[in-house]
């Protein structure tokens, strides 16, 4: 095409000189820039007109700095921005104000973005083209965009205290707008709406670690201070996975539970019916007959089944190896009381005898109970498992189990609770803003 | 593609039409702006200077969106009170054409339609109304009173004058894009959809001192 209606092969930046200090301005914005700051008396001009018409002068002693200097490149999302512009909004509320940084970025070719910052929690926004949907809901207002729900947080006005560098649109100190904020975290959807228009951005949490490496600033960045709207909780998502992990979990130890119970044996090796008789001078102690225990070293179930009514009995018991004369001795208590539907004590006992080697046994028995006259005879049953299935290790195991997701679950509600602490929907008994 | 038609009526340089269907452009040259009739071109006016502007985009920059090639051929600049924006006008490599709009780089592309119902006058449309078109809720986000600051190059109709018209933006949930144009009686309507920088895969942009 011919040379005539092409633009200047390079558009070069602007420099300007205050028409209220004489001090020079540079502009970065080329002619998109409608307002500049002057970086030394804070005049607002206009940067439209040949004569730089002054729209506002700054009358405060204060200035604020911005941590991210004016001029300063960075790469955001693969991305090269320039911070052409900042300005310090602020919040009344019951009486406190706060405030909150925002820096205008710039790229010729992608456009405009923001940076807000807030006690060193950071967000990286972009203006938005899709109109959010507001979603009916019971509480906390809600909307939606492009299938993501974003729940209400708050709504504050913002009122403009001071501005640096340059804007695309008129800027005043004083100027206000509502500003109502959607989290999902990390993301947050935001409106902000004057008389004349509702303009809608989607800002990312973004570390200030992260930040001062995109813009390779040498400080440090300011440290982060609380928890932030929607600063992503270092547990989101996992309490759920955690409870997950728990379930399977425990379905896998009650599988190896059901297989280690294939494997035991736990096999009858006697069962006898006998009468003890109280006050009997006669040697109350007596043997069984011998009982063949088989297989790998394991444990032996002696179980007592009485007919003790208000009654107790005790019971001295040795199983005693015939071949080798080793012995395991112990004694169990039975008692068992009965009176107006309240009871007490049981009529059955058992005791588990750990790693029993195979070999012949004969358990010795040798009852006692109280010798008072007229107190009653006992029947009872005793009994022989051999091998059998022990859960002790099983139920320990699934409360260790029961350990991580309970911890990720508190920690995840404590985090949330000091999120939400900071919101207009904060529960009763905190409210928004007062720390 | 482009082949010359005409001389100039006021300086006889050149003038080429891109577009077989473009009504009018403006003369690379002595900045005339130049209506096609059936035998010659004819004089109706001047363009002032055009505004100084920082659109990536001029007259000849190329691009592709969803495989179709396009190449801007014209433009539009409106100004209103807060600022102005860029209407290109594109032509296609099937012969159609469209708009791609640049406000403060944010891209729009759009084209014509034809409204399946009444257009609202415009002393009726408030921001927040609602309109079905395509089977699409569009919602007005913006009402903006501006004029024509300047044009360039081929477009579609005759030069218009400079007086404020309404124009009325809407947009979609998924981000789909409507203009009202009230410079007609009926309004023209045009649909489209928001589009990032990156989808339209640019060549012969303007070069920014300092940018890559």
């Amino acid at each position: 095409m011919s040379s005539a209606s092409v633009s200047p092969p390079i558009v070069k930046p602007r420099s300007l000189s205050c028409p209220n200090c004489g001090a020079p301005i540079e502009l970065r914005g080329f002619a998109h820039t409608l307002n500049a700051v002057c970086p030394n008396c804070l005049s607002v001009l206009d940067a439209t007109s040949p004569e730089l018409q002054i729209l506002q002068k700054y009358h405060s002693k204060h200035r604020a700095n911005p941590a991210i200097p004016l001029g300063t490149k960075g790469t955001l999302a693969g991305v090269q921005y320039q911070v052409i512009g900042f300005q310090v909004r602020e919040v009344h509320v019951d009486g406190d104000t706060f405030s909150w940084d925002e820096y205008l970025l710039f790229n010729p070719y992608k456009g405009f973005r923001y940076l807000s910052a807030y006690q060193g929690h950071w967000n990286f926004i972009k203006p938005l083209s899709a109109l959010p949907i507001e979603v009916r809901s019971i509480g906390k207002p809600s909307v939606q965009m492009l299938g993501r729900n974003y729940v209400g947080f708050d709504t504050v006005t913002a009122k403009t205290s001071f501005v640096l560098g340059e804007f695309p649109w008129q800027v005043r100190v004083g100027d206000s707008a509502l500003v109502q904020d959607y989290i999902a975290p990390p993301y947050m959807l935001s409106s902000e709406s004057t008389n004349e228009e509702v303009t809608w951005s989607l800002g990312e949490y973004i570390t200030g670690d992260q930040l001062w490496k995109a813009f390779q600033l040498s400080d440090k960045p300011p440290g982060a201070a609380g928890i932030f709207a929607n600063q992503p909780s270092p547990v989101q998502g996992k309490a759920g996975s955690a409870w997950r992990t728990w379930l399977w979990l425990n379905v896998a130890l009650a599988t190896i539970a059901f297989v280690f119970s294939l494997f035991s044996a736990n096999r009858n090796v006697f069962d006898n019916s006998y009468v003890f008789v109280p006050g009997t001078k006669a040697e109350a102690s007596f043997v069984t007959p011998t009982i063949e225990l088989t297989g790998r070293p394991s444990n032996v179930e002696v179980a007592v089944h009485t007919d003790l009514i208000n009654n107790w009995a005790y019971f001295n018991f040795a199983l005693i190896n015939d071949e080798t004369g080793q012995a395991f001795d112990f004694g169990r208590e039975v008692s068992y009381y009965r009176e107006d539907g309240e009871t007490e004590g049981k009529q059955n006992d058992s005791v588990i005898i750990p790693r029993v080697p195979s070999g012949r046994y004969y358990l010795r028995v040798e009852p006692e109970m109280d010798t008072k006259p007229g107190t009653a005879i006992m029947r009872y049953d005793l009994s022989l498992r051999r091998d059998v299935p022990r859960y002790t290790f099983f139920w320990i195991a699934a409360l260790l189990l029961l350990i991580p997701p309970i911890v990720t679950s508190i920690r995840s509600a404590s985090f949330e609770a000091a999120r939400w602490r900071e919101s207009d929907y904060a529960p009763a008994g905190s409210s928004g803003g007062d720390d | 593609m482009s082949a010359p038609v005409a001389n100039c009526p006021n300086c006889g340089a050149p003038v080429a039409f891109r577009w077989s269907s473009a009504v009018q452009t403006t003369c690379e040259f002595c900045h005339s702006i130049l209506v096609r009739t059936d035998v010659d071109l004819k004089k109706v006016g001047e363009v002032a200077d055009l505004p100084q502007d920082a659109s990536p985009i001029q007259i000849g920059t190329e691009g592709v969106y969803q495989n179709k090639a396009f190449v801007v051929i014209g433009r539009i600049i409106y100004e209103y009170e807060q600022g102005g924006w860029n209407e290109w006008h594109l032509v296609y490599n099937d012969s159609s054409n469209g708009w791609l709009s640049d406000a403060q780089l944010e891209y729009d592309l759009s084209w014509a339609a034809k409204p399946t119902e009444a257009m609202p006058p415009q002393q009726n449309i408030q921001r927040g109304n609602q309109f079905a078109w395509n089977n699409r809720t569009y919602t007005a986000t913006s009402l903006t009173k501006a004029h024509y600051k300047g044009v360039q190059g081929e477009l579609p109709f005759e030069y218009w004058d400079k007086a404020d018209l309404l124009f009325a933006d809407l947009r979609t949930p998924d981000g789909e894009f409507a203009t009202i144009d009230y410079s007609e009686d009926p309004p023209l309507l045009f649909l489209g959809r928001a589009v990032e920088f990156d989808e339209l895969h640019f060549k012969n942009l303007r070069l920014f001192e300092g940018w890559s």
